[in-house]
């Protein structure tokens, strides 16, 4: 990237990038961690869901926590791993694609703002190596394909693309086992929100440090949605009534909806 | 030995500021105006690509006129300070003032300290509430700032256009009434090409970033 245009650059001129803050010592247990994020392809773009909460060792350190955040007007950035350094890197990503855009006049490539998230997490590979790693999940409408397009990282600044739907977290086996089954390619926006909620009751199901929704609280799922009129957020009142029919068809089938193990009209 | 060449800085000071006068009155016209549904910044500017019009921050716009490579380092610097200091503290805690006063500093410094002083004037503006809330703010190639109320017209021929504008707006003025009134002040012959026509907005009462660039088709629909 033109570093004219890297707002990060710009602060690592000025000395005021954040950096090394604490030099932490395998503390897994002293800083909250985010956990479940899900993203899910559908025909207009892509969904993004996250559980809200945050974890240190046993104890629930969040429990209304938001992991999934709108990158600019067309991309999404939902996070897992230390939550303290993966929210600043959010929020120095947003920034570095606004500056760049503002500067530029025009905004990054898809393609271009996936790279940049690449090289900001090697940045933090020092810390990640020590414990503090962050995993974020990153996604975004392609102006110039017309399609949602789904990307993840390693803590080395792997950058991968992913086909129809990823999950990261500690929770992210039991989503994407979930979403394996029920996650259909084509979908319209109505299902892969549908399919998202049920990955993510699947992950708070199985794993510990993914919170499900809290209806005495109100605490329901983060879910973004990004296609070809940019980033909106859904609701959280409709969140709040999908989620509660969800929970509805669970009482009378727990494990959620059943795949079917031969294809209409197919043989074993 | 030689004696030295003595100018007086009354002198100097005259001689820069009439050389960047001269610099500034060859280039066409921008006029930043408050309207009741957003401020409009106006330039007569043919070309595409090079915008004399930017965004800044959120509710905050720039405008130029004089020579370009100059305002657009001044324009990239309003930037970069501003998301410095809205990713340092708050995006709630950039305001004009802070960078009309950057300004300010960067272009009366190079103007007593260089050779050669910037040719450029500069307007920045912070959507507020209601019309009356707005912040106008005019820079001089000097440093010199000027706290406008309603409207700002720089460039070429800044006071007759500045007298047109008077005569035709007004402040609570809607935003047709607006840009009609600034491009008739743009082309006092009336023929102002809709092509060589920038013209953008800082939005009032929207959340996060207010500027938007209008297309050739809003100006239209703006002028019809």
């Amino acid at each position: 990237m033109n570093p004219e245009s890297s707002f990060a650059h710009h602060l690592e001129n000025q000395g005021k990038l954040p950096n090394a803050v604490v030099a932490a010592q395998g503390e897994d247990q002293n800083a909250p961690h985010g956990t479940t994020i899900v993203a899910l392809r559908h025909a207009d773009g892509v969904v993004m869901a996250g559980d809200r909460r945050a974890t240190m060792g046993n104890i629930i350190a969040q429990r209304d926590i938001q992991k999934v955040f709108p990158a600019d007007e067309y991309s999404l950035i939902g996070i897992a791993g230390s939550a303290g350094i993966a929210i600043e890197l959010v929020r120095l990503f947003q920034v570095e694609l606004e500056h760049y855009e503002k500067i530029e006049g025009t905004p990054l490539s898809l393609n271009g703002k996936a790279n940049r998230l690449s090289s900001m997490l090697r940045s933090n590979l020092g810390l990640a190596m020590q414990g503090m790693a962050v995993v974020p999940l990153f996604a975004g409408f392609d102006s110039a394909k017309r399609i949602g397009r789904i990307f993840s990282y390693d803590i080395t600044g792997g950058r991968y693309e992913e086909h129809d739907f990823f999950a990261v977290g500690s929770g992210s086996q039991f989503a994407r086992g979930a979403l394996k089954k029920i996650n259909a390619v084509d979908q319209s926006e109505e299902d892969a929100i549908a399919a998202a909620i049920e990955a993510l009751f699947d992950a708070a199901d199985d794993d510990s440090a993914t919170g499900g929704p809290d209806i005495s609280r109100g605490i329901f799922p983060v879910i973004y949605t990004v296609g070809p009129t940019g980033v909106s957020e859904i609701d959280t009142e409709r969140v709040s009534e999908l989620s509660r029919e969800m929970l509805q068809r669970r009482t009378a089938h727990p494990n959620g909806p059943r795949a079917r193990l031969i294809p209409e009209g197919g043989t074993a | 030995m030689s004696v030295p060449y003595y100018v007086s800085p009354e002198q100097i000071i005259a001689d820069k500021a009439e050389f960047a006068r001269k610099g500034i009155a060859r280039g066409r016209s921008v006029i930043v105006a408050s309207a009741t549904d957003a401020i409009y910044f106006i330039a007569d500017n043919p070309s595409r690509a090079l915008h004399k019009i930017g965004e800044i921050y959120d509710r905050i716009g720039f405008a130029a006129v004089g020579k370009y490579n100059e305002f657009e380092n001044l324009r990239v610097a309003g930037v970069r300070l501003a998301d410095t200091r809205g990713y340092s503290y708050d995006r709630t805690d950039v305001t004009v003032r802070t960078i009309a006063n950057a300004y300010a500093q960067t272009l009366g410094s190079i103007f007593i300290e260089a050779a050669k002083p910037f040719e450029v004037e500069i307007a920045v503006a912070e959507v507020g509430e209601s019309p009356d809330t707005d912040q106008l703010y005019r820079i001089s190639f000097d440093g010199s700032v000027h706290d406008e109320a309603g409207f700002i017209s720089m460039g070429g021929d800044s006071e007759s256009v500045g007298n047109v504008m008077k005569d035709n707006w007004s402040l609570g003025s809607g935003a047709r009434e607006t840009v009609r009134a600034a491009v008739k002040a743009l082309s006092p012959d009336g023929e102002q090409e809709l092509d060589s026509l920038e013209v953008a907005t800082l939005t009032r009462g929207r959340d996060g970033r207010c500027f938007r660039r209008c297309s050739q088709d809003d100006i239209a629909e703006l002028l019809r």
